[in-house]
């Protein structure tokens, strides 16, 4: 709530914070902090709060269910594929030329590439794991199909104009101000969906403590629960990275930070605090990013990373165990 | 009770075990027919390499026999759901637990997962039963103790509290013994001993530890080259079983004492 509040007070036009309360409720005098507020700054906040949560919880999917503290909502592709997705757009266009490239590097054709990218790796992933009984070789194949797309990218990029690749970069530079209500609304559907399939694993993410043997002793449908928790994560992953880009390391810091302050692995805890940690960590985040006062704002990828790595080195020292 | 009128849990009948693959099938065993008894501790026992993995696993339904079927409770093996078949047999593995970072208390009530409800809540029910059993193999005291806090002996204590509160009638374990000391190999086994009279569960566990196992199995399985042979600890030494089961230039079974010597 404090960060929230925080957030919504800091950026590049300083508003008084009694004004900034005002505005929220529509009866401040000062018309164009009203606008900032409800148009610019709320929005933002509360993409921020989705994408926190929604990285932190697919990050801890993952890790759980692939057995490995290394694990983050893209050991799937999902990013990769988005990343394809877009620089197919961006990087392509010039392929097509003339009006048709203007067209097609509006936002939503950049939002649906992402999305349709992320969709189309993942099904591919989603399709060979139907075959596979073992869940590390799934990771593996994840990572080999992030290979591929990495691959087409470089490709692309050697054929592209220095144009073209800046405006690639800067989408992959990450950006939460780029969401109106309405985009938020699409958002917030597919993140709920994502939560919700998450909530119904709880039990399924606690037997995978005891490894898939004993999971499958305890009546446990291994596929069924496997592809539940895929799903979730690619819902939260693949809608966060088709709107506010590929944003690293939330998803993978989060968890630990969350296991190692609660030193807990039970999931009806673990859930809601990645939930809450992972939506304070990116308000925080964001309001950095925005260099508050100033006119400047910085990628909120580089940000993220710059401060989350040494709190989690931190943690990790001060414990000296890792909690697992 | 007689030993006769006593219920069979799992009846194996002409049960052929190993790996099929498209090209050629091994086959490790065959014609099994064992009979596991309600209430009975029974030992497996056999050298390396024998099999007695494969066989734990095609009696767990984690592996498909290659011919003659498994019969636990008068049904056969692979007609169980899965929820069923957690409902009526437990296991306790070799594999190392994926997260230490659970409490005994924790790991134990993941016991109960195929009687809660779709969260994984405990009921009173469930709360007894979990209390019950961490009383029943001594871990009162480190309840509240992660994992990875504990000893080798305690976590198998651990694991082995966790299948009795699943509440089966059939509780299956593989190599309980290994990696622990002298005393905890008989403390486990004791307590297993124990847990099979008192609770009348029937538990079917995997050792190299003969010389125990003789001394408090009810029954024994072995497994050796020219068959899988079942019987009570004292028939199987008149039958001369135990020299049997290893190649006879270094260790020799003596019938007296009911275990191994070296050869001088």
């Amino acid at each position: 709530m404090l960060g929230f509040l925080a957030n919504i007070s800091l950026g590049s036009v300083s508003i008084p914070i009694d004004d900034v309360f005002k505005s929220i409720f529509g009866n401040c005098d000062n018309e164009s902090w009203q606008y900032i507020i409800q148009y610019s700054r709320l929005p933002k906040a509360f993409t921020a709060i989705l994408v926190g949560s929604g990285l932190g919880i697919s990050g801890l999917l993952m890790q759980t269910l692939f057995r490995n503290p290394l694990a983050g909502p893209f050991v799937l592709g999902i990013s990769s594929g988005a990343s394809l997705g877009v620089a197919i757009v961006i990087l392509g266009s010039g392929l097509f030329g003339g009006i048709f490239a203007t067209l097609l590097i509006s936002k939503w054709s950049i939002v649906i590439a992402a999305s349709l990218g992320s969709f189309l790796v993942l099904l591919a992933v989603l399709l060979v794991s139907s075959k596979v009984r073992d869940t590390m070789a799934i990771l593996i194949i994840g990572l080999m199909f992030g290979s591929i797309t990495a691959a087409i990218v470089s490709v692309l990029s050697y054929f592209s104009s220095a144009e073209q690749l800046q405006q690639y970069i800067f989408w992959g530079f990450g950006s939460l101000g780029n969401l109106s209500w309405s985009d938020l609304l699409i958002f917030f559907g597919i993140y709920s969906t994502g939560i919700l399939l998450t909530i119904f694993s709880i039990k399924a993410l606690n037997t995978f403590l005891l490894g898939e043997n004993y999971a499958k002793s305890l009546g446990l449908n291994i596929k069924q629960s496997r592809l539940i928790i895929i799903l979730a994560t690619s819902l939260l992953a693949g809608t966060i990275t088709a709107f506010a880009g590929p944003i690293a390391f939330i998803g993978l810091a989060i968890p630990h930070m969350t296991r190692q302050i609660f030193n807990t692995s039970n999931h009806k805890i673990l859930l809601p605090a990645v939930f809450l940690f992972g939506a304070i960590v990116m308000l925080i985040c964001d309001s950095i990013a925005q260099l508050p006062t100033s006119d400047y704002t910085l990628p909120i990828n580089a940000i993220t990373s710059l401060i989350g790595a040494p709190v989690v080195v931190w943690l990790l020292v001060r414990q000296r165990k890792m909690v697992f | 009770m007689t030993e006769n009128s006593k219920h069979t849990i799992l009846k194996t009948n002409n049960l052929s075990i190993g790996y099929q693959s498209k090209k050629n099938t091994s086959v490790i065993a065959e014609n099994i027919n064992l009979e596991l008894k309600q209430g009975e501790l029974i030992g497996l026992v056999g050298a390396n390499g024998i099999g007695k993995s494969t066989l734990l696993r095609t009696l767990s339904n984690i592996q498909q026999p290659l011919h003659g079927d498994i019969k636990l409770n008068g049904k056969s093996i692979s007609s169980y759901s899965g929820l069923e078949l957690a409902k009526t047999m437990s296991l306790v593995l070799t594999e190392q637990l994926m997260s230490k970072n659970l409490s005994v208390f924790e790991l134990v009530a993941l016991g109960r997962q195929p009687y809660t409800n779709w969260v994984g809540n405990l009921t009173e029910t469930d709360l007894s039963v979990i209390n019950t059993t961490i009383q029943q193999t001594n871990l009162s005291e480190l309840k509240h103790r992660k994992c990875y806090e504990l000893s080798d002996g305690q976590l198998q204590k651990v694991m082995i509290a966790r299948a009795f509160a699943q509440d089966t009638n059939l509780i299956i374990l593989d190599e309980p013994t290994t990696h622990l000391d002298m005393y905890h190999k008989a403390y486990i086994l004791k307590l297993l001993q124990q847990l099979a009279h008192d609770t009348n569960k029937t538990i079917l566990f995997s050792s190299h530890e003969i010389d125990l196992a003789i001394q408090l199995c009810d029954s024994m399985i072995v497994m050796t080259n020219q068959g899988v042979i079942s019987n009570s600890p004292c028939h199987l030494i008149e039958q001369g079983i135990f020299e049997t089961l290893f190649p006879k230039d270094l260790i020799g079974f003596d019938q007296n004492t009911g275990s191994f010597r070296v050869k001088k």
